[in-house]
């Protein structure tokens, strides 16, 4: 019998081919973020992974934190000093630098700091884990690996972030301090009590907000690039780089947004 | 080293498979499958590359979702039983992959006590030890318990994944490719420790292969799978003397006379 052979339909796309497979991903990807909801409710809860996770965001990170921030605060002093000191106002140099550095300086660099160093890792490991079968091995022995991988991981950088951008902030602090210190010899008293003086709890509440919003950002798209990466090792080496520039466009969309709506209450 | 003739009860079916299809857009990779496999018995699936044998094993896993037909897993309906009774029926399933699939971030003692550890809350560390050493020790890889999966060569790791299904005690085990890309050697000593596994568990196995060698020596019947359909179904020496071209090229090509 003569078998029939069936012509090959070229596939229709809505838009065109990239616009509907962006479309697509980011369909998938609220799907992802709904799912990681659902499972971060339902038990059982993996209180043990969620800790060794907080252990290996916060703590593994501080070395580059420390080091960022201090340098951070002593460039910010330096850079504006010269400004300041034309009008004859170096003294509101440590108001300035604490306003700069609480306000912005300490989330977005803490953000963008976390989403190069944990993201891409986050992508990598999850997405070696994937094209391996180790996420299937896991699977088979009973276990949820979406529970244990990406809800652990996601919670870990939405509580470490926050904390990492206060430890930023004061290390930042620090630094101004020490450059301070040297040009005008202000006492560290004296330092804190002006650069403190124009904080207001909404500065720290706002920051503190961003960075929750920062590290969750951080942490969904990384797992999300990693738990559904394909293609062997050159879909790992993608999963860690989109990772990582995904996660920073959002933070800077994300920081645009939370100042403008900070601001409307700071008119209030 | 010959494989030792074994009691299959062919009253107690263990996997039924029924008109199972499988798509993936375009490409129908599975058209029909019926097979039933009984308690104790080790049945191969040969095919080439690329024609859904590793498909067929991930559905009965509950891995994927089959389009139509059905899988009885113990009894029980794999696509229609809840998530929570899912994860009970993978405990009786032991799943060996083709890439050993260890957990890179553990050392082999954690690979082996993360199935246990899960799912034998109650268990004392000494009964944990235990039922590790015990494993590693069924498998012949006693020494390596504190080494990375990194230090380990191809076969070793194939043992290690086999040691870390085996801990659970199975009543079912899977294996995806368990020779592929191991030396003869090492090839028979991964034959020999199916076997050895089929006759000190009881376990009944599916193992997935296009390596005659290892189908002939580890299968009591074999399942020739191509175009999406099992073309023969039987034991090694009547698939290949009786089979079509397209399974005697098959056997040609793995040059066993």
């Amino acid at each position: 019998m003569q078998m029939k052979v069936k012509q090959k339909q070229p596939r229709k796309y809505v838009i065109s081919k990239k616009l509907d497979d962006f479309f697509f991903d980011v369909y998938a990807f609220v799907q992802f973020i709904g799912r990681f909801f659902k499972e971060l409710i339902l038990p059982p809860y993996e209180f043990k992974e969620v800790i060794r996770q907080c252990y290996m965001v916060g703590v593994k990170s501080l070395p580059l934190i420390t080091l960022t921030g201090f340098i951070t605060g002593i460039v910010f002093t330096k850079q504006s000093r010269p400004s300041l000191s034309e009008f004859g106002a170096t003294s509101w140099l440590p108001s300035l630098v604490a306003i700069a550095i609480i306000r912005a300086l300490a989330p977005l660099v803490t953000g963008l700091i976390t989403a190069g160093k944990v993201g891409s890792n986050i992508g990598a490991e999850l997405g070696s884990m994937k094209v391996t079968e180790q996420i299937d091995a896991m699977e088979v022995s009973a276990t949820n690996p979406f529970k244990f991988l990406v809800t652990t991981r996601v919670l870990a950088t939405t509580y470490m972030v926050p904390l990492l951008m206060l430890y930023m902030a004061l290390v930042a602090m620090l630094g101004a301090y020490v450059n301070v210190h040297s040009n005008e010899e202000t006492s560290f008293a004296s330092f804190i009590e002006n650069g403190f003086h124009n904080i207001s709890f909404l500065d720290l509440f706002s920051s503190v907000i961003k960075s929750i919003v920062f590290g969750f950002t951080i942490g969904i798209v990384a797992c999300y690039q990693g738990y559904t990466t394909t293609q062997g090792t050159q879909g790992v080496g993608r999963a860690a780089n989109t990772s990582v520039v995904t996660s920073m466009f959002l933070i800077f969309i994300e920081e645009i947004i939370i100042v403008q709506i900070t601001n409307w209450f700071r008119v209030f | 080293m010959k494989k030792k003739e074994l009691h299959i009860d062919k009253n107690k079916v263990v996997i039924t498979i029924r008109d199972l299809h499988k798509s993936f857009a375009s490409n129908h990779v599975l058209r029909g499958i019926d097979l039933d496999i009984y308690q104790g018995e080790n049945v191969v699936v040969l095919g080439r590359s690329g024609t859904g044998k590793s498909v067929l094993i991930k559905i009965i896993a509950g891995l994927l979702k089959s389009d139509k037909g059905t899988v009885n897993v113990l009894g029980r309906n794999v696509a229609a039983i809840r998530s929570r009774e899912l994860e009970q029926l993978r405990l009786k399933i032991g799943f060996s992959f083709q890439s050993s699939a260890l957990y890179d971030s553990m050392t082999v003692r954690e690979n082996l006590e993360f199935p246990l550890l899960r799912n034998s809350k109650h268990l004392t560390v000494a009964e944990v030890t235990h039922a590790v050493e015990t494993a590693l020790d069924a498998v012949g890889l006693s020494q390596t318990i504190n080494q990375w999966p990194a230090e380990l060569s191809g076969g070793q790791r194939k043992r290690i994944g086999i040691a870390r299904t085996l801990i659970m005690q199975p009543a079912i085990m899977l294996y995806d490719e368990p020779t592929a890309g191991l030396d003869p050697v090492t090839s028979m000593e991964i034959i020999d420790l199916i076997n050895e596994v089929q006759e000190r568990f009881n376990t009944s196995s599916i193992i997935i292969t296009h390596d005659l060698t290892c189908a002939k020596l580890t299968g009591e019947r074999m399942a020739v799978l191509l175009d999406g359909r099992f073309v023969q179904v039987g034991t090694f020496e009547t698939i290949f003397k009786n089979g079509d071209e397209q399974v005697k090229s098959f056997y040609e090509y793995n040059f066993i006379t």
